[in-house]
């Protein structure tokens, strides 16, 4: 399934948030999408996935969701949005359980998705027992669960420590590996943006618009954090968000 | 400068209640045996305060007549049937204030309104309405529990953090998945935090209930007692009614305990 964004523009009340915004995103691809703050990066994803409506512009699904899919569009939060009063298990289920597929198929679907998590073992834990890292890991186990299009990863590793933010990155890399997902993912960060994107969307300042498109060629499995190429390319991302960003520095000075 | 070292001035601690046990029990302990001794000593008049042994042999005497069961079997069964219906219907109504905004704009001014009015003021209305016996105490009692439920429930609906609402939307969970499965469990801290209140409050409107006219029941007994100035039956009176207050609160730390458990 692909999407594409045909001339999207977004508002709130009198602020223009999102100013014709056109995009393609390929399946099997990831599009990361990064910005300065307050650019309408959440926003963006938001219209992607249906939680709110563009003020004009089109958002296309173009071709049928892959056969089992249950939920095309998925979301990843970046606070996890898990219920805390539900067990690892239970909020995996909790996406499940509306679908009416068993219980059988229900574990064997959350003992999958939680072995390719590495929670096979926490599955009784509440949330607050869980370290950030394994609680985004939860939150992505269920998006895995309802089998999506399309994931939509709104800064996910941005709550958490540096350290568990490359385990994570790894986990992200090794799923997609496995099993091509289409994403979209939103961060601030550079080198995350250069490590998982098969093309990156340099947004502007508020309105946000694409500034700048740029692809990468090199396997996901082949990137490494010191890989020479990449470093070239997340200089050039930083060059053009320092502009954008000391813009919108200033911009809000003046306020 | 060593002969100038000195230990670093201890400035934190304090503000943070721990808990102590049998504190409460020791305070209560040290109140008795004063009024034991004030009254003994003759520093206390009988006339002010009747003495704390007396008031223990009246309960014992209460109990073994039989007595006590007699007055506390009525007052249970009204309070309970009272709060059952004015918490189960506060809290229905109170959800969908939650949910509904035309039910939120057609129902807050009016629960306002009812929220101040001295309940017991509408006794005679009710017995009017629902007849002089049990009818018009249970709903003095529904009707008091009733309002402050209404409020503390549409409150913790509010209260439901509004990221896990979305996140259900964008799994595609029906409308009633997400009432059930993510705004009911997460109001559940406000709504039994308020139960406490409205409890506290049945309580109060069934012993006024019963001192308006009752033949049995806690209320009648303490309102006989005070007729007579016989203190001893007041006080014994009112140790039931604390006892009665702490049973419950107890009961729903219980309750919040077990249904509560995935807070810390
Ligand atoms: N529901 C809303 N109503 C009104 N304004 C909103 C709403 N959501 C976002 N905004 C505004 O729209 C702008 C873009 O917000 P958005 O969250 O999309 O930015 P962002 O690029 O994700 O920022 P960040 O990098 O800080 O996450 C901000 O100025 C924000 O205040
Ligand atoms: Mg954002």
């Amino acid at each position: 399934m692909n999407l594409t964004l045909n001339h999207v523009s977004h508002r709130y009340s009198d602020m223009q948030v999102l100013d014709d915004i056109s995009l393609h995103i390929p399946a099997g691809e990831i599009l990361c999408v990064i910005g300065p703050s307050g650019c309408g990066k959440s926003t963006l994803l938001r219209l992607i996935g249906g939680l709110e409506q563009p003020t004009s512009g089109e958002i296309l699904q173009i071709g049928e969701p892959p056969e089992g899919c249950l939920n095309p569009l998925t979301f990843v939060f970046q606070d996890f949005a898990l219920l805390p009063w539900r067990t690892v298990r239970a909020n995996v289920s909790l996406v499940l359980e509306d679908h009416r597929l068993g219980r059988a198929e229900n574990n064997r679907i959350i003992d999958d998705v939680l072995a390719r998590t590495r929670l096979s073992d926490f599955g009784d834990a509440l949330p607050r027992q869980l370290s950030g890292g394994m609680k985004q890991r939860v939150a992505i186990a269920r998006a895995l669960a309802v089998k999506p299009a399309v994931m939509l990863l709104d800064e996910p590793l941005s709550a958490l420590d540096a350290q568990t933010r490359e385990l994570l990155m790894e986990d992200l890399v090794d799923l997609w590996e496995r099993q091509k997902f289409t994403g979209v993912y939103v961060t601030h960060n550079l080198a995350e943006a250069v490590r998982l994107g098969h093309r990156i969307a340099v947004l502007s300042r508020r309105p946000g618009r694409v500034r700048e498109l740029i692809d990468i060629d090199i396997p996901l499995k082949d990137r490494h954090m010191t890989h020479p190429e990449l470093e070239v390319l997340q200089t050039r991302l930083w060059d053009l968000m320092r502009e954008e960003a000391t813009a919108a520095d200033r911009e809000l000075q003046h306020v | 400068m060593s002969d100038d070292a000195r230990n670093v001035p201890y400035r934190g601690g304090g503000f943070s209640p721990v808990a102590k046990r049998g504190a409460g029990f020791v305070v209560f302990l040290v109140l008795l045996a004063l009024a034991e001794w004030g009254t003994r000593s003759g520093w206390i008049n009988n006339l002010t305060l009747p003495r704390p042994s007396d008031v223990g042999a009246t309960l014992v005497e209460l109990w073994q007549s039989g007595l006590m069961w007699t007055h506390i079997a009525p007052s249970l069964t009204r309070l309970v049937v009272g709060s059952v219906m004015g918490i189960s219907a506060g809290i229905s109504v109170g959800v969908m204030i939650g949910l509904f905004s035309y039910v939120r704009a057609g129902l807050i001014p009016l629960v306002a309104a009812i929220f101040p009015i001295p309940k017991i003021a509408l006794l005679p209305l009710f017995v009017i309405w629902f007849g002089i016996d049990e009818g018009s105490k249970y709903a003095l009692i529904a009707l008091g529990t009733f309002t402050p439920t209404i409020v503390a429930t549409y409150g913790a609906v509010d209260n439901v953090d509004r990221t896990l609402v979305r996140m259900g939307q964008s799994f595609g969970l029906s409308w009633s998945s997400i009432v059930r499965k993510i705004i009911l469990p997460g109001a559940l801290p406000g709504i039994l935090s308020g139960l406490r209140v409205s409890v506290a409050i049945g309580i109060i409107l069934l012993v006024a209930a019963e001192m308006l006219g009752a033949e049995y029941g806690i209320g009648a007994y303490i309102l006989q007692a005070g007729s007579l100035y016989d203190l001893e039956r007041l006080f014994a009176g009112v140790l039931i009614l604390s006892v009665l207050g702490v049973v419950t609160s107890w009961a729903i730390g219980q309750l919040e305990k077990r249904l509560l458990n995935w807070r810390n």
